[in-house]
């Protein structure tokens, strides 16, 4: 298989989980802002953070009011990782690879996008934007379903895996960073009623409420939460789970050792810690490693099978 | 209701299926008495089921518009096909192989000693205006000596039946996917004529193209690999590309996909198990944007160090680069001497008769009747820099007979032409539109010629315009066996 197309397939899988995670992340914090009092509310501003595009924003937008967040995180195409410039990344990486990818699933990516290009008026407004968000999140799991359904498991497919749970891994660490660090301070015993609220925000920002409770059976709180994100072998939005899928593709690549190897730091870096006893800002310091080990992943990834970047010439 | 075939309006054109009067060209008879008893609405319900397969099938092309960028149109296709006696296609076969035979040799020996030149054939100026020579070809060994394995010659005929060779594209002609996709589209929605005829099947195209891309392999052994190098998704003729590919089993490539390795000058793709080493490459991509290291330095479609990979005879590349040379309209002008002096026959299809601006007496002639002809610049494609002699205002003309007399050489004129025409679904009707015919010609080891080609048809009432940028479709193309009929 050609380096190109497999980078290609790989970010076609990124770009999908993305607009999907961003989709849940809006839609979350929607519910949130409902639940928390006035001035204890983290607003935007936190959406904005795990995207990890501050700077771009305050380049855009001059104030952080919930319509001007949306506009970014659903509509900008001047945002890379909007939902709109995710599902057109999605489909112009699918576009170049039209004669590997099965024609349905083509199709699907192609509506998919349309339909977040033609509807961003509705996903701004109050009313249309559940719907909104709900499409985006089910076109992107419908073309996941149509893949696994028609497509060959061959290698080409284990880099559409690599890149859905590299992308997966990524954003469960950000959404649990700053989630965790924003706004309600440890020590203050006003807020802890709402401390609830939150953890438990994070986990319906990930689908993972329903899956916690079946297999945590306690109530929730922190340091449940974070093991049960970072460490459990059965979520499939845990970062454990995540890697366990990317050594599960990789073993039917060739050339795998090295990365391999990256993932096993990274494991270690996972299990080499008490989660529970971390301070806040530990927490953070820990987020920020397994980042970076993700990175690592990704950059041995494209050592390894992608083409080299182009050097342009002039 | 039932069609008249007496009121077809032939306008005292040549058509390829209805003779004068209502009549029926033996070929077509069984075609056209079972249109004519064919209900019209039937008829255009058999049209729309061709569009939906179509569109099912995802036969497109692609337009590039400022306003809504690139985008994949359907392929416009009409479902009566034109049928050509196999008597006759034997002929033309055999006139286009002669054609393909003696360009190659032309461009052989214009990359090497220059007889034809020296031997007073063509002239030397000629060559030297030429935008389509490359001198970084000269003294290369092609395999085979092969330089043009891939032609698209266009045939048209005229008001009294002659067919004509229109031009020939060396370079890198498309649209032979659209020729096997209309055949599968036409088995679909006329299952029944297939009964009644036997049209001579078209669909082995793929595994001639790669078995001529694979007596070209640099590298003995069973399994050369053979890659398809695209300029990319945003090429006209991407969807081409892609079904090419497909149907030959071979890799798709971009340019960044390829690169030349500096220890042994050999051909590379890049995947994900390694470098693989690529002994030929059919590539889509022009001469011009082939390798940054000796054309155009800021392509980025092409391959760093290509043409040092094939001066090598590390990689065969098809069509060779500079194979253009032969198909520039002034070289057209002179391909009846050129069949003449390398393989001493006279020409079998016939070039449409051109004067040459470049001889005075030629040039004379055209600036005495620039209102009957068409006038064709040299360098230009695409009906560029074209004077339409009947229709041009007298400025116009004018106009061109000061740009002759400045530069003869870059000009050739031709009496118009009035295209052949095919009944053609209009609505409910069966009208009359102009076509023409691109044939494909495999050379190789042997030279092969596609069963009959691509019929390209102006959709428009009166047109000429057979490009599908600018209204035009095209029609399944049969081959028909006399005795079969």
């Amino acid at each position: 298989m050609l380096s190109r197309v497999a980078e290609n397939i790989y970010w076609m899988a990124r770009y999908l989980e993305r607009a999907e995670d961003t989709a849940r992340l809006i839609s979350v914090n929607t519910n949130l802002l409902l639940d928390l009092p006035r001035g204890v509310a983290p607003g935007w501003e936190p959406l904005i953070a795990m995207t990890g595009s501050q700077q771009l924003f305050r380049q855009r937008y001059d104030e952080c009011s919930e319509r001007k967040a949306l506009q970014f995180l659903i509509g900008d195409v001047m945002n890379p990782s909007s939902i709109l410039s995710s599902m057109s990344g999605a489909r112009e990486n699918c576009r170049t690879i039209r004669d590997i990818v099965p024609r349905e699933a083509w199709e699907q990516i192609n509506e998919a996008y349309l339909y977040a290009r033609d509807n961003v008026a509705t996903g701004l407004s109050k009313g249309g934007r559940h719907a909104y968000l709900k499409r985006a999140i089910l076109g992107s799991q419908t073309i996941t379903g149509i893949l696994a359904g028609t497509m060959n498991h061959d290698q080409g497919y284990q880099f559409l895996r690599l890149g859905r749970f590299l992308e997966r891994a990524d954003m469960t660490s950000r959404i649990v960073d700053v989630r965790s660090s924003d706004l309600l301070p440890e020590q203050n015993p006003e807020l802890r009623p709402y401390e609830n609220i939150q953890w438990m925000s994070v986990l319906k920002s990930l689908s993972g409420y329903q899956m916690y409770r079946q297999s945590r059976q306690v109530r929730v709180q922190r340091q449940e939460v974070l093991r049960f994100l970072f460490l459990s072998e059965h979520f499939p939005r845990a970062v454990q789970y995540c890697l366990r899928r990317l050594e599960a593709s990789l073993a039917s690549l060739a050339r795998h050792e090295p990365v391999k190897r990256v993932i096993a730091e990274l494991e270690q870096t996972l299990h080499g810690i008490d989660l529970a006893a971390l301070s806040q800002e530990a927490l953070h310091q820990f987020i920020d490693n397994l980042q970076l080990g993700l990175m690592r992943i990704h950059a041995e990834l494209s050592r390894v099978y992608f083409p080299p970047p182009v050097t342009k010439k002039g | 209701m039932s069609i008249d075939w007496t009121s077809y309006p032939l306008q005292g054109l040549y058509d390829e299926l209805v003779n004068g009067g209502g009549g029926y060209r033996p070929h077509a008879e069984n075609l056209l008495s079972h249109l004519r008893d064919m209900d019209p609405s039937e008829l255009a319900a058999r049209q729309a089921a061709a569009d939906l397969a179509i569109k099912e099938m995802g036969i497109t092309f692609t337009v590039y518009s400022e306003k809504e960028g690139t985008i994949d149109r359907a392929w416009p296709f009409d479902i009566i096909p034109r049928i050509i006696a196999k008597s006759e296609w034997d002929r033309i076969e055999r006139g286009l192989i002669q054609r393909v035979r003696a360009l190659n040799l032309f461009i052989d020996d214009l990359y090497h000693e220059q007889k034809v030149i020296k031997d007073g054939c063509f002239p030397a100026e000629i060559l030297i205006d030429s935008q389509n020579f490359r001198p970084q070809c000269v003294g290369v060994n092609p395999p085979l000596g092969v330089w043009a394995h891939i032609c698209g010659s266009d045939l048209v005929r005229d008001r009294d039946g002659q067919v004509y060779v229109l031009e020939d594209n060396l370079r890198v002609p498309s649209g032979v996917s659209y020729m096997l996709e209309n055949r599968l589209v036409t088995k679909r929605v006329f299952p029944e004529l297939f009964e009644d005829y036997a049209p001579l099947p078209v669909d082995d195209y793929p595994s001639q193209l790669f078995d001529t891309l694979a007596e070209l392999s640099p590298r003995a052994g069973d399994c050369p690999k053979v890659v398809v190098l695209t300029p990319g998704i945003y090429n006209s003729a991407y969807f081409e590309h892609c079904y090419l590919a497909q149907q030959m089993g071979c890799e798709l490539v971009e340019g960044r996909d390829l690169f030349v390795s500096d220890e042994d000058n050999a051909v590379y793709m890049r995947t994900i198990d390694g470098p693989a080493r690529v002994d030929v490459i059919y590539r889509r991509i022009d001469d011009l944007f082939m390798d940054p290291e000796v054309f155009r330095s800021d392509s980025s479609l092409g391959v760093p160090g290509l043409m040092r990979a094939w001066k090598a005879g590390k990689v065969a590349l098809a069509n060779a680069p500079g194979a253009g040379v032969a198909d520039d309209k002034v070289v057209y002008a002179f391909v009846p001497e050129i069949i003449r002096y390398y393989l001493d026959e006279d020409p079998i299809v016939p070039n449409v008769p051109t004067f040459r601006c470049l001889y005075e007496k030629e040039r004379d002639y055209v600036l005495a009747n620039l209102d009957k002809l068409v006038v064709k610049p040299a360098n230009e494609s695409g009906g560029y820099g074209m004077l339409m002699g009947p229709q041009a205002s007298r400025a116009d003309r004018e106009k061109f007979a000061a740009l002759i007399r400045a530069n003869p050489r870059n000009y050739i004129a031709q009496p118009v032409l009035s295209l052949s025409t095919v009944p053609t679904l209009v609505g409910k009707n069966l009208e009359p539109r102009h076509v023409d015919l691109r044939p494909f010609i495999l050379s190789g080891a042997a030279t092969r010629v596609t069963m009959g080609g691509l019929t390209r048809v102006a959709l428009r009432k009166g047109s000429l315009v057979v490009n599908s940028s600018q209204g035009g479709g095209s029609k399944d193309t049969w081959i028909v066996d006399g005795t079969t009929v």
